[in-house]
């Protein structure tokens, strides 16, 4: 009885659903000459609690594209799943695979598609274009994008990406007397860089560690990773380009 | 509001608990009243109401523990320090010192778990010097909880308290409102629940100094790496009748590994407009006046 | 933190320690200085950074300046770094439930029993919670910013002049890519006969 008048007396009431939650982590692409690196942490995280310490955030489309996605994970790994779905349907139709330029579009056009509910995502793409120059798109969540030549996103953008700024644009910096700085850094520095980027990102974050997942997409005829060491070929198919797969541990506190 | 229309009232004035009715106001002093100042409230108030809030202060999310044993009681902490989702400092310090008998661990507001254990460790020494005992851990305790409860969880501080005295070994849990409790083993600090499930599992009567102090460890391990406010290494703390072990750093399983590159920039690498060199040494020169032509007249 | 922006870094070399800051001074989005230095020497081997609201920087640059007269008239010495470090951190905890809006960033070189000089770097948030760290503090709207960097960067014992360069790249990099920070840096380096400070070339957007 005094229950009922109690919550009478209360008036409407709303209730509401949050349908988005941030994962953690964080990724990032360089690109070089002729190659492409596509990296991402692997801990998946809600609040203070690791989900699990192995969720791959960073996945191979074709033989010359990578996407890394990052964000909330459930929109995340739905959108992966439906953009290779496009991909295969255009195999089946044309019969070779979609150049990078194109998925740089496909996933815009598939961002903006929600616009008003959109996946809570924000995607870095790498691969090689049909010129054979190294390329990186990042995207914003509703598909905003551009063609760039190094980016980070997620958790611990905000401490790689000035890193970056740094060290693969050469920014602040001045070249001494009749130096001068290299437009595109060769593959081992690029790796190197990325290494570092996330071992630095690990000791600040929390939501950064665990293990490192990287994706090298290299010209056929490139010569770049032949002496490289703990280097694994993914390439699924003869024309193309190759895709290598590199993996790291990270700090798992 | 209503410490807010006092406070207009006596004119910003601090609040009038810190004046005492006889103090003569005419007198000008240095000395600044002792306690906390409220001068800056009615400021931030007006600031949060145009939507510039209060930034946020350094927290320990935490891992910290205490454990009962056969000669008495280790205490635990890790090392993490936040402030949001960033680390701000990877080797800090919770295990605080009450008395030599004494020791307390932090959890919460840091500056708040530093300062309200260093007053108590202040006013253990002087009672202990004032009643010519050896402080107990009753009475840090009784200390603690009072001033937390007064503060009715302002002070955000969630403490571990552990010790050994004249009535055996007692280990107390103290939460920012002032509520305690005594128990065997306890747990506090984000990493509470990883580390009490380590003690309910592993944890049993009349262990020896060693496996209490594995116990400990494996309890602070398991917030470390399972809770991501907590990280970095662990320190322990081992108290028995005879003696206070401070272990800071027992176990260092974090070390960061060696980077890919030497960052070092080539010199003159970075632009600057202006240079001003401030010299520290002292430089003197003695001009002799008047030596060896012309004695000085004395006449 | 956001109203007035800015940033301050300090980091240790080989017995010498560096502290940088940034130049503007901004109401929220707009920037209304270029010329507004954070850093301020406190004694010939202490220099005291602030980022955070630019009237109770004002405020708590004068009260340190009073408690350390203080000290120094009282104690007929020169306050240590470690002394002054503490003091900043009750002063800023006095003010617990009130607190001025200000993190503050130590650099000094502290004297050893034997007489030599050691690095001392320390910094605080904004209730006085210190933080001693062996490499390097930061604070300010761009701190996440230069986390990131000092912790790839920052090597151990550096020279003065490389010091010089690491918190130079460190600082202009992070306020780069901060919306709240930036517009000119100053960096001082302090080593046991000199202090150099710098004003940097850099970007005014």
């Amino acid at each position: 009885m005094f229950d009922v008048q109690s919550v009478a007396h209360q008036g409407p009431q709303s209730r509401q659903f949050n349908p988005y939650t941030e994962n953690g982590g964080t990724i990032l692409a360089i690109a070089g000459a002729d190659f492409s690196v596509i990296a991402g942490d692997t801990r998946q995280s809600e609040g203070y609690s690791i989900q699990t310490r192995y969720a791959p955030k960073v996945f191979q489309l074709t033989d010359k594209a990578v996407l890394a996605v990052n964000g909330f994970s459930a929109d995340g790994k739905m959108f992966v799943k439906k953009v290779k779905q496009r991909l295969e349907w255009y195999r089946h139709a044309h019969a070779k695979d979609m150049p990078i330029r194109s998925i740089a579009r496909l996933i815009q056009t598939m961002l903006y598609s929600r616009r008003f509910f959109p996946y809570y995502v924000y995607n870095i793409l790498g691969g090689i274009e049909d010129d054979g120059t190294g390329s990186v798109y990042s995207f914003d969540p509703v598909g905003s994008y551009e063609r760039e030549a190094c980016r980070a996103a997620g958790a611990a953008q905000s401490l790689v990406q000035p890193f970056l700024d740094n060290q693969v644009y050469y920014k602040n910096q001045t070249a001494g007397q009749d130096e001068s700085f290299p437009t595109h850094l060769p593959l081992p520095s690029v790796l190197k860089l990325v290494v570092d980027a996330f071992t630095s990102a690990t000791e600040r974050h929390i939501e950064v560690g665990d293990g490192l997942e990287i994706y090298v997409v290299l010209k056929r005829d490139s010569t770049a990773i032949q002496s490289m060491e703990g280097v694994q070929e993914v390439t699924t198919s003869e024309e193309g380009q190759r895709v290598f797969y590199i993996r790291r541990e990270l700090k798992k506190d | 509001m209503e410490i807010l229309s006092y406070l207009n009232a006596c004119g910003g004035h601090r609040l009038l608990t810190r004046i005492p009715p006889s103090f003569d106001m005419s007198v000008p002093s240095v000395h600044l009243a002792s306690g906390f100042d409220f001068s800056n409230q009615i400021r931030n108030n007006f600031l949060a109401e145009r939507g510039i809030p209060l930034p946020k202060a350094t927290s320990t999310g935490t891992t910290i523990v205490g454990c009962l044993f056969k000669d008495g009681i280790v205490l635990g902490a890790d090392t993490r320090a936040t402030e949001g989702d960033i680390v701000a400092d990877k080797n800090c310090e919770k295990i605080h010192y009450i008395t030599e008998n004494i020791r307390c661990c932090g959890a919460g507001t840091a500056a708040d778990t530093e300062f309200t254990t260093a007053m108590i460790s202040s006013n253990m020494e002087l009672h202990a010097l004032w009643t010519g005992r050896k402080p107990r851990v009753v009475t840090a305790m009784t200390m603690l909880k009072q001033t937390l409860f007064k503060y009715q969880g302002q002070i955000g501080a969630a403490l571990v308290l552990g010790g050994v005295d004249s009535a055996g070994p007692h280990l107390f849990t103290i939460h920012p409102h002032g509520s305690t409790d005594k128990l065997p083993f306890v747990t506090m600090g984000s990493g509470s629940l990883a580390a009490m499930a380590v003690f309910e599992s592993g944890w049993k009567p009349n262990m020896d100094r060693a496996e209490a102090l594995q116990l400990v460890k494996d309890a602070i391990f398991a917030g470390i790496f399972n809770d991501l406010g907590s990280g970095s290494n662990v320190d322990a703390c081992i108290i028995t009748a005879t003696s206070t072990e401070m272990l800071r750093n027992v176990e260092m399983p974090n070390q960061r590994a060696e980077k890919e590159n030497k960052y070092e920039f080539k010199r003159g690498t970075t632009a600057w407009k202006k240079e001003e060199v401030r010299s520290l040494i002292t430089s003197e020169q003695v001009t002799l006046i008047g030596v060896g032509d012309e004695s000085m007249d004395t006449s | 933190m956001e109203y007035n922006g800015g940033s301050v870094v300090a980091m240790v070399g080989k017995d010498c320690v560096a502290i940088a800051c940034d130049l503007r001074l901004g109401n929220q989005a707009l920037g209304v200085s270029s010329n507004f230095p954070k850093i301020f020497p406190i004694t010939d081997r202490i220099y005291l950074g602030m980022s955070g609201l630019a009237t109770d920087l004002e405020t708590l640059r004068e009260r340190f300046r009073f408690r350390v007269n203080m000290y120094t008239i009282k104690e007929e010495r020169e306050i240590e770094p470690q002394t002054f470090a503490h003091l900043v951190s009750s002063t800023l905890y006095e003010h617990r439930f009130g607190p001025y809006f200000i993190e503050p960033v130590i650099a000094g070189l502290s004297k050893t029993p034997s007489g030599d000089l050691k690095p001392f770097i320390a910094a605080a948030d904004l209730i006085g919670c210190l933080n001693f760290a062996k490499d390097f503090v930061v604070s300010g709207t761009a701190s996440a910013k230069i986390y990131g960097l000092a912790e790839a960067l920052w090597e151990p014992d550096l020279e003065p002049e490389d010091l010089f360069e690491t918190i130079s790249q460190t600082l202009m990099n992070a306020v780069d890519r901060d919306a709240f920070s930036g517009w000119g840096c100053l960096v001082h380096v302090l080593t046991k006969d000199k202090v150099i400070t710098r004003t940097l070339k850099s970007r005014m957007d």
